[in-house]
């Protein structure tokens, strides 16, 4: 490993006495020797395996739960719906205010996705809650479902989410978020060329080798010990302590080693419905996915469209930009009213551009709700920025490098959303790339530096 | 339900217990005797978290019935360190950065004492290979091949 330590070398200490040396992990003697404790490799006397009865369908109406089959069951100890669960709808980010509660923890008279929890069954073994969960009878009346972004932001639409009254995120700002920098028309108005392409993903699961869960034990004092891998300790007991009407500190969360996370286990899923379990039963509760259920049931990462319009001109230099974005929530919030949001501050790129226009929605549609996953709202959007950028220096024949050289943003510059560009370091990244890749540019790009303007 | 006895060894030590017909070797580790280094992560014998060592053999332990143990040589990852001391594969892992999250490190380990056992002196294709039923969804593939190639190169030192 080599360490430049020429650039910026006036704006620091040369005290970096870490950085370069190899440092051993403290969860690595653990890890090798099988004894790091997941949550899973808690058990308990007498600890009860909860299922969950799920959806077929992807958007119908709940004429009747039958559940006395699956009670008189052999082994089955509880069987919960929505009565059972003390404030059944929530929204994971109410916690900062970013509202309205449109998700239930057990669905209550409707189902939005295929696979949606409906009712959850505790039993003595997994294979008696499973079998019992089978037994559960359910009556759906069937209602038309959207499944594409377009069609779902289209009037007479069928309404994925009553609790939004239309199928988008309402922001302060409106439908979309916005930002707003110049004037976007005179800059096409004015420019050599115009490119507008669109770029689509699909939803991705991040599929950790260990399934989501939590093993929660009643300690007989009235708190609960919550064994979790959840992404997210305090998230999740302010959560399950606004589901359960319960004080905080009437939960202890356990957790912090999770078998691969990668933003999936950020929701607030497993965790309240088993503590209500634990609480309900006086029983020790595990609730684990199989591995089809986090392959099918946990939040992926949200499909995307991204529709960028570039003004360019001749000498390289982008004028002009207008982004339109789509995420697909799925059929409730989770993160992604914020993911989108993200994505609306990071349209521009690392990219110093006069005049930009920039709308991003938050959709609603029938398909598995998305959130987090490793720079969510971001990664799609770079995706779709960089290959527009290849795309614009091919169409006016310079190089990509030197391309975006021109382009790259330096400290003193204004962002497109009214954020000084500070510490951008950008140019001097792309200098050692240039040098690495063996990628040369004109010696006038590797003369530039974050600081100065001009060159 | 009717239990059936099983009685094998494990990490050397006689292991016996009273099951349910039909349980998986993973779970009577796990939650009948108490060794909890094989891991759950598919159950469907995909993922090889769960590999354990069977008579010399690498086995996926989900897909194994314990009552088929009976009278097997069961090694564990958690067996594999001996008096405090690491076992080579397991210093390997260590020092080669060879882990993140953790959860495949046990089934990974398992996979790598087999081949070595078996071919001491492995090419990286033959290690590529014998991993090649352990996944890791942190993606470090790359230092833990490391470090199965350096373990070898330990125990051939040693050896000689």
């Amino acid at each position: 490993m080599e360490l430049r330590k020429d650039y910026f070398a006036d704006q620091r200490k040369d005290d970096l006495h870490e950085i370069g040396q190899p440092r051993p992990r403290s969860d690595s003697p653990g890890h090798v020797t099988g004894k790091t404790a997941y949550f899973a490799d808690r058990n308990f006397p007498g600890m009860l395996h909860l299922k969950m009865v799920r959806s077929p369908h992807h958007h119908a109406r709940i004429s009747s739960i039958d559940i006395s089959e699956a009670e008189k069951y052999p082994g089955v100890v509880k069987v919960l719906t929505a009565k059972d669960v003390p404030h059944n709808v929530y929204t994971i980010l109410i916690l900062i205010q970013i509202g309205p509660e449109d998700e239930t923890v057990l669905a209550d008279g409707k189902v939005r996705w295929k696979g949606e929890a409906v009712v959850a069954v505790l039993a003595e073994t997994e294979r008696a809650a499973q079998e019992a969960a089978a037994k559960v009878k359910v009556d759906y009346e069937v209602l038309p479902a959207v499944f594409d972004m377009e069609e779902a932001l289209k009037p007479g639409a069928p309404i994925v989410n009553e609790y939004h009254g239309q199928n988008y995120y309402l922001y302060d700002s409106g439908e979309c978020r916005k930002v707003r920098f110049g004037d976007v028309e005179a800059g096409f108005a004015g420019a050599d060329h115009i490119l507008e392409q669109t770029y689509q993903s699909s939803p991705i699961e991040h599929a950790p080798t260990e399934t989501t869960g939590c093993i929660v034990a009643p300690e007989g004092n009235d708190r609960f010990t919550c064994y979790t891998n959840t992404q997210a300790m305090f998230f999740t007991l302010d959560n399950a302590s606004i589901i359960l009407q319960m004080p905080g500190n009437k939960l202890h969360f356990v957790g912090g080693t999770v078998g691969g996370g990668f933003g999936g286990k950020v929701d607030v899923i497993v965790e309240p419905i088993a503590i209500l379990g634990a609480k309900l039963t006086g029983r020790p509760v595990s609730f684990i996915y199989s591995r089809a259920e986090e392959m099918q049931i946990s939040s992926p990462r949200a499909a995307e469209k991204v529709v960028i319009k570039d003004g360019v001109m001749k000498d390289g230099r982008i004028v002009a930009r207008k982004v339109t974005g789509y995420t697909d929530a799925g059929a409730y919030s989770r993160h992604s009213p914020y993911g989108a949001q993200k994505g609306a501050g990071h349209y521009p790129g690392p990219y110093t551009i006069p005049n930009v226009w920039i709308d991003t929605y938050c959709v609603y549609t029938n398909r598995t709700p998305s959130s987090a996953m490793r720079g969510f709202g971001v990664t799609i959007g770079d995706f779709a920025l960089e290959v527009q950028m290849d795309k614009l220096a091919r169409l006016i024949g310079m190089d990509p490098l030197e391309f975006r050289f021109i382009n790259a943003y330096r400290d003193g510059d204004m962002k497109a959303h009214r954020q000084p560009t500070e510490g951008a370091a950008l140019i001097e990244c792309m200098q050692e790339a240039s040098r690495a890749a063996n990628w040369p540019v004109a010696e006038k790009f590797m003369a530039m530096s974050s600081y100065a303007k001009g060159a | 339900m009717a239990k059936v006895p099983v009685q094998f060894t494990l990490n050397g030590a006689e292991k016996a217990e009273f099951i349910d017909s039909g349980t998986t070797l993973l779970h009577a580790l796990r939650d009948k005797i108490g060794d909890t280094s094989p891991k759950g992560g598919c159950h469907q014998g995909t993922c090889g978290a769960c590999s354990v060592i069977i008579d010399g053999e690498l086995r996926l332990s989900c897909l194994t019935l314990a009552e088929t143990c009976n009278g097997a040589a069961i090694t564990t990852t958690s067996g594999l360190s001996k008096g405090g001391v690491l076992h080579p594969l397991q210093r390997a892992f260590l020092d080669a950065f060879a882990t993140q999250c953790g959860f495949c490190t046990p089934g990974m380990i398992m996979a790598a004492k087999v081949l070595l056992d078996q071919t001491p002196n492995p090419s990286r294709d033959e290690v590529v290979e014998a991993l090649s039923g352990n996944i890791c969804r942190c993606t470090g593939y790359e230092p833990i091949i490391q470090a199965v190639l350096t373990a070898a190169r330990s125990n051939s030192q040693n050896a000689a």
